[in-house]
């Protein structure tokens, strides 16, 4: 089997969920080839990405040890705006990651095709988003240090943590979910590290990708194991991309402030964050799929699918601020009203009415189908749709903390450089994680295109014979 | 043995020259150094032998603590001049143990002095260490209240910045050297020609009568005063109305309707918290006792804390309170001059006002502002003559303070003979003229002239700076003294501790003066009350300085005869022009605590202003002139200006600028240097108090003030809740009436089977003077943040006063609300810890656990009151500076990153738990008086367990005017409001006159 160049091959754009003509080995070399590229020959893209990413995790971890070695006030916080930046960003990188478990989980469930080409990158971005997320709430304590309080464990104290508390169950919600989304990662790599292990040529990556296909040998037992594992661990998973969310809208539906105090906060948050997270598989999968040269795999066909969720998410996070407002109004309390009033009208309406315009205007162009398949269109309404995310949750948080029941205690908020710092950098954990997992690890999963190429193939093979690539 | 004391002579004085070396902030570290050498070992043997021992062999912590303490304590005495003489005897007040128990605190009583007057004190000492002042509740200017300055003086005594050293221009020297120079020099004056001695006001008899020594020493020399706060306006009017110099004072419990002509009698003066006393008492009709409600007419021309509790106030420029008391004067068929009442009183108001005192006579009183003009304080004179209220609400004696003249006068002749060569030695005991004095005078460049003056002051401060010599001044709880309170009353101060820096006091160097150099303040003291006490003089010594008061020293009415030359009206300022008044700051004085963070901190009523001063308009000027708030303007008068920023205040007088004085230090210290702007550069001799022809314009920069309130309205909202007394007569469920509709809650109720602590804050008599505030600052600890923190909304302070406007823009309502943690029954902060590190006690206090809280804010979040405070950075000095000293060893030390609050002050409830179960009895009502309760004047604040059906805090709470904040959020809170009352005169109500007030 011979590498065809990439430049020889032509850019396929089409609406199907895998381009005509795919093959095995097309599969193989589209997705592998770059994996197993020696180090050297890597592509310079990728090492300017991944420098720029470096530099950014660098800035994180001295904002980081800066934060621990000063103290928490390094940040705009202040009484009333106990909570502010890190917890915008924690919820925001949360929410991102909830496409993931989305599309890996559920769509598997519902069997959609689809979700096949994009499922990998989009479980690996929730991973990254989750650790990103994690550290977040760690970092946002007064005492950093003894974050580990918070969990169950013997002491000589003697104490447990408290479980009425949300942010114990935040605890839980993002430990599990951060290591179902590990597993659910991982079992569906090992085909493809198994692959790898085959096909690579350099000895220490043959033991590395060895080490980590666990002995997978493709017999009929593995398969039938696998698919197994794998569906029960989707099963698994489903439940969470409903409840990690909803957790975290507890931290804030549980507390009587007006503006959190909200009961339809947890549906709310979970539209909210699977709406952001599709806008960041968008963000991803389409320079990926550029400079990968994968558009025969991740087609214009979940470019539409993913903007169709978008577009229905976006439109019940819509509904969301909708009717809270109305809530607020009909609930006849002052301080509801009061603060659907400020929020709009009020110091930092500037950034509710930026929130509607990102997150309700920009995606209507998502309803013409000429939008939905173009990706700089698309590309940009999903930076919009992400910085209206950031905004609503600096809406809910912040705008609701500067106004509550006290006049004399009211004040205002503003985040220094340090705020903006962590945030930027978080990036850059983000993305380093990002590029050496698109270097080192296939970004599609190969076993499972295969298998759609297999059934595709099936179904067409009655029509017209494949084309053979190689 | 003869050895062993020669060897310990040698150690102690080689300490004491070591410390008395060292200087500035090095001070304090050095004693860690110290320790580690030989001789200080050595040293600690001879002195501890028992204790040292350990430092050898294994030293477990405990012990190592003690000893800490010890030798920490130990150093502290070595720095000063003599260790506590064996004669010199200090009697603890209130318990009287053989020898000091570890973790009990000591009372002593003493008095802390401001503008000369004493209040009394009790102040709390740890092992040595005075940390907390309370009121002396035997003392007739204190009745067991402070404010929060003599609150904060204990954070002064400490003040790293303090003068360390006797210094000559500016050169190190020692106490030698300068009393050598100043006996050469005194050597060379035969009748003490050129002596001249500036002082502030006195009323301290020994100084006074160490002065008259002085004075019959040296015939020629001169003795000045000036205090910058002086009360010449007053002097004059009394010498005016009287043909003398007599003291005027108020029986405010007789009087049923007062007058107030821009006097703050409950914010300024040395009777104010007597006056406050007796003021509120009269206002809470709801007690038994006091059935009949008092009313307060009030005019004045910038908001004070009198004005915000009274029942009638009508902003006003000093120049129509003037015309008001002419118009007033009149119609009590005395001579005045009037030129009919000024505009801003509507006929109404006038009417309804003449009436009220008419019907009160006898128990009427009029008040005339100190910094009024001195036909004012004549009028006010005639006034109460006319009204019958001498001798029942007014009495007059003869003058508290030693010698009183006009201080400006004193000072300007001071200056003239500076000017004119003819003084040879200056000696300044205390005060600053060099910041203070008005500034047409230049005062420094005066001084320039003196050859040689001796300053005595407790910091190196501007004046220092000028002066040939500087002597480091005792702080009032290091030394012997006595002064005397407004009524006359004296007091015996006694040391707490012995003097930090080798601090001398105005009796010492006065002593110096008369060639005495090696006498110590104890004996010029003793010598002089020796003279006074009738019988056994040790007996009446330990008597009067266990009290803190001398027994019948208060001055006896005088009989006075009213001459009332009544002085023509000045030619009537032009009422467009910008009046500019001053005053001192309600924080930090005239500028004597510029260098105290708490009080630098310490939100001024009404702007919530911390670290700064402004220059206040209302709001009706503000637009007139188109001024915004932070907006920087430049302010002259008489060809000096000074640039300040703007704050827009509702309740100014229209057309007035208010500075406050005290700002703008150049040598306070590291906290008070640079702070605000220097409002002394317009005052001129001429109008002290206020000159009109003020000009102002924009620089168009902007300032940041820092705030710690942005929102002055309550938005609707009925967080203060009020009514008029008719409306309580009528109805007295009217407040309950206010309230939302509480339904239970889905939680079980929890059970009290000991105590159930419980607060009422009667919002009526609250006056808002922040002395609460101050107060809960020394007793737990609470750090200050600075000026940029408090900017970005993390100050520190466990209870605050809230401070709103209600009403009519430039005359509104001003009401107070001083909030403490609501200790919630069912608090919303409580289940939201992750950690529980904020828990609901067996007694119902809310309590945090500092050691256990990780630092998630959500605590603080979920707290309708927002009355939670994060340690953001390390606000709290870990170093072990003389600030360390301070610290109440029963309240912990918060580190960053921890949530804290206010707990009722729990360790004082486990003092009196510990007591009473020592004794198998009960907590008894009264035992436990939180550290806002006890400063409070007012007696506003009112603390106990709700679970004793006895208990006053209980009564309270069974009042129909009882609420709850917020209660509609389910929170229960334990801490209560009373609602605040005001009794207007029915006919103004009808009337619907009163911009604002009714």
């Amino acid at each position: 089997m011979t590498v065809k160049p990439r430049d020889a091959r032509k850019v396929i754009e089409t609406d199907r969920v895998i381009a005509p003509g795919q093959s095995y080995g097309s599969v193989d070399d589209a997705v592998n080839s770059p994996v197993l590229l020696p180090l050297g020959r890597t592509k310079l893209w990728w090492f300017i990405g991944f420098g720029i990413a470096f530099s950014l995790l660098m800035l994180y971890l001295y904002t980081v040890i800066y934060l621990i070695v000063t103290g928490i006030g390094i940040f705009g916080n202040n009484i009333p705006v106990a909570w502010a930046f890190p917890i915008i960003n924690f919820v925001w990188w949360i929410g991102i990651g909830h496409a993931g478990t989305l599309i890996s989980a559920i769509l598997l469930l519902f069997r959609q095709d689809w979700r096949t080409s994009i499922n990998r990158f989009a479980e690996a971005m929730t991973l990254f988003a989750v650790a990103v997320a994690g550290l977040y709430p760690i970092l946002h304590l007064g005492r950093p240090w003894v974050f580990y309080w918070l969990f169950p464990y013997p002491n000589t104290m003697g104490l447990w943590p408290q479980f009425r508390s949300p942010l114990d169950w935040d605890v839980w919600a993002i430990s599990t979910y951060a290591s179902v989304s590990m597993f659910f990662w991982f079992i569906g790599l090992i085909p493809d590290l198994a692959t790898l292990r085959d096909r690579s040529e350099n000895r220490f990556a043959k033991l590395m990708y060895g080490m980590m296909a666990l002995g997978w040998r493709g017999s009929a037992k593995h398969w039938q194991r696998y698919q197994r594992a794998y569906l029960l661990l989707a099963a698994l998973a489903t439940p969470l991309v409903l409840s990690v969310h909803s957790t975290i809208a507890m931290d804030f539906a549980v507390a009587q402030l007006p503006g959190w105090n909200n009961t339809v906060s947890p549906p709310f948050f979970v539209a909210g964050a699977v709406f952001a997270g599709f806008a960041m598989v968008l963000l991803l999968a389409i320079p990926l799929r550029k400079v990968f040269g994968l558009e025969g795999l991740i087609t214009k066909k979940h470019l539409d699918n993913a903007s169709k969720v978008m577009l229905a998410t976006g439109l019940i996070v819509l509904y969301g601020y909708v009717i809270e407002i109305f809530t607020a109004w009909y609930s006849g309390v002052e301080f509801e009203r009061f603060m659907a009033f400020n929020r709009m009208f009020g110091n930092y309406g500037w950034s509710f009415w930026a929130l509607i315009f990102f997150n309700s205007v920009a995606i209507q162009p998502l309803w013409s189908k000429r939008v939905r398949n173009s990706p700089i269109a698309l590309f940009i309404i999903a930076i919009s749709v992400s910085i209206g995310m950031w905004l609503e949750r600096f809406v809910i948080i912040v705008v609701s903390l500067t106004r509550d029941f006290l006049p004399s205690s009211w004040g205002d908020y503003s985040g220094t450089l340090w705020d903006w710092s962590l945030y930027i950098g978080s990036f850059g954990l983000f993305l380093t994680l990002f590029f050496l997992f698109i270097r080192f690890l296939p970004s599609i999963a190969v076993a499972e295109i295969k298998e759609l190429v297999h059934h595709t193939n099936h179904s067409e093979s009655h029509e017209a014979p494949p084309t053979e690539v190689s | 043995m003869n050895e062993h004391n020669q060897d310990k002579q040698i150690d102690i004085a080689d300490i004491r020259k070591r410390l008395s070396e060292s200087q500035g902030k090095a001070y304090w570290r050095s004693l860690d150094e110290l320790a580690e050498t030989e001789e200080f070992q050595e040293f600690l043997h001879q002195e501890f032998p028992r204790q040292a021992a350990p430092l050898q062999s294994s030293l477990n912590r405990r012990d190592f603590m003690k000893l800490l303490g010890a030798s920490l304590a130990l150093a502290g005495l070595a720095a000063c001049a003599a260790p506590v003489r064996e004669s010199e005897k200090i009697v603890p007040y209130v318990r009287a143990p053989e020898e000091v128990v570890p973790g009990k605190p000591l009372f002593y009583a003493s008095a802390i002095t401001s503008g000369g007057y004493a209040s009394g004190v009790l102040v709390e000492s740890h092992m040595g260490r005075p940390t907390k002042i309370e009121g002396n509740p035997d003392h007739p200017a204190s009745l067991g209240a402070t404010d929060s300055m003599m609150q904060a003086s204990v954070l002064t005594l400490y003040d790293p910045d303090r003068s360390q050293n006797v210094s000559q221009e500016g050169n190190m020297s020692t106490w030698e050297d300068a009393t050598a120079a100043l006996s050469a020099a005194l050597a060379g004056l035969e009748d003490g020609e050129g002596l001249h001695i500036l002082s502030g006001t006195i009323t301290s008899p020994t100084l006074t009568s160490q002065l008259n020594q002085v004075l019959g020493k040296y015939p020629e020399a001169r003795w000045h005063q000036y205090d910058p706060s002086h009360s010449d306006n007053v002097l004059t009017g009394a010498e005016l109305a009287f043909g003398e110099a007599v003291q005027t004072r108020y029986e405010l419990s007789e009087a049923e309707v007062i007058l107030s002509l821009g006097a703050d009698f409950l914010g300024s003066g040395p009777g104010k918290l007597r006056y406050t006393r007796e003021y509120s008492r009269r206002r809470r009709v709801y007690d038994e006792e006091h059935a009949e409600m008092n009313r307060l007419y009030l005019v004045e021309s910038t908001p004070s804390i009198t004005g915000s509790v009274a029942d009638h106030r009508l902003p006003l420029r000093d120049a129509e309170i003037e015309a008001l008391a002419r118009a007033l004067a009149e119609e009590f068929g005395i001579e005045a001059q009037a030129s009919g009442r000024p505009e801003a009183v509507s006929a109404e108001w006038f009417e309804a006002l003449l009436e009220d005192l008419q019907e009160a006579r006898g128990k009427s009183l009029v008040i005339a502002g100190a910094e009024q003009s001195p036909a004012v304080h004549v009028l006010a004179h005639a006034i109460n003559e006319a009204l019958g209220n001498v001798g029942q609400t007014v009495i007059y004696s003869e003058p508290v303070a030693a010698n009183p003249v006009n201080q400006l006068a004193s000072l300007t002749t001071l200056v003239n003979d500076m000017n004119a060569d003819k003084v040879n030695t200056l000696v300044m005991i205390g005060g600053n003229p060099v910041y203070n004095a008005p500034a047409d005078l230049n005062f420094a460049a005066a001084l320039n002239k003196v050859p040689l003056s001796v300053h005595l002051s407790m910091y190196q401060d501007e004046t220092s700076a000028v002066s040939t010599w500087h002597i480091p001044q005792t702080h009032e709880l290091e030394t012997w003294s006595d002064a005397r309170a407004f009524d006359g009353t004296a007091t015996i101060m006694q040391p707490l501790i012995a003097p930090f820096y080798g601090g001398k006091s105005a009796h010492e160097l006065l002593a110096a003066v008369l060639g005495e150099t090696e006498t110590n303040s104890y004996d010029v003291i003793r010598a002089f009350w020796r003279e006074q006490a009738e019988g056994d003089f040790d007996a009446f010594w330990r008597n009067t300085v266990y009290r803190g008061v001398v027994e019948g020293t208060e001055l006896k009415t005088k009989e006075v005869s009213l001459t009332a030359e009544i002085p023509a009206p000045s030619a009537t300022a032009n009422g467009e022009a910008l009046e500019v008044v001053f005053r001192p700051d309600p924080s930090i004085g005239s500028g004597e605590y510029a260098n105290n963070g708490w009080l630098q901190e310490l939100p001024k009523p009404f702007t919530k202003l911390t670290w700064d001063n402004a220059a206040l308009v209302g709001p009706a000027t503000a637009e007139r002139l188109n001024l915004r708030q932070d907006d920087v303007v430049e302010l002259s008068l008489d060809g000096r200006s000074v640039e300040a920023p703007v704050f827009i205040l509702p309740g100014q007088a229209d057309n007035v600028v208010t500075l406050h004085l005290g700002y703008g230090r150049s040598n306070a210290g590291n906290v008070g240097t640079g702070a605000g702007f220097n409002a002394y550069a317009l005052r001129n001799s001429e109008n002290p108090w206020s000159a009109t022809e003020l000009s102002l314009s924009k620089t168009g920069e902007r300032y940041k003030l820092s705030s710690t309130q942005i929102h002055f309205s309550m938005d609707g909202r009925n967080l203060v809740r009020s009514g008029t007394l008719a409306e309580y007569e009528e109805n007295p469920e009217f407040v309950e009436e206010m309230e939302h509709i509480v339904e239970s809650d889905l939680y079980t109720d929890w059970e009290y089977n000991s105590y159930a602590w419980g607060m009422v804050i009667d919002q009526t008599v609250c006056t808002g003077c922040n002395a609460c505030v101050t107060a809960c600052q020394a007793e737990n600890n609470i750090p200050i943040v600075g000026k940029d923190e408090v900017a970005i909304g993390r100050e520190m302070h466990w209870i605050r006063v809230d401070s709103y406007y209600r009403g009519d823009l430039d005359n509104p309502e001003l009401l107070h609300q001083p909030l403490p943690c609501m200790q919630c029954e069912k608090a919303p902060c409580e289940p939201v810890c992750p950690v529980g590190a904020t828990m609901h006690d067996t007694e119902g206090l809310n309590v945090m656990v500092y050691n256990r809280c990780v630092g998630t804010r959500y605590c603080s979040n979920n707290c309708p009151y927002k009355v939670r405070r994060f340690n953001y950075l390390q606000y709290a000095e870990l170093e072990e500076n003389a600030f360390a000293m301070q610290k109440n060893p029963d309240v912990t030390v918060r580190s960053r990153g921890v949530m804290e609050k206010c707990t009722y002050c729990t360790q004082r409830i486990n003092t009196a738990r510990i007591q009473a179960e020592l004794e198998h009895r009960s907590i008894q009502d009264g035992e436990v008086v939180t550290a806002c309760q006890a400063a409070c004047p007012a007696e506003a604040i009112v603390f106990g367990d709700i679970n004793d059906p006895g208990s006053k805090v209980t009564a309270y709470k069974a009042s129909p005017l009882n609420y709850g904040l917020l209660t509609e959020l389910n929170t229960f809170p334990r801490t209560t409001y009373l609602a605040k009352l005001r009794n207007p005169n029915p006919a103004l109500l009808a009337a619907g006159e009163e911009g604002g007030r009714a």
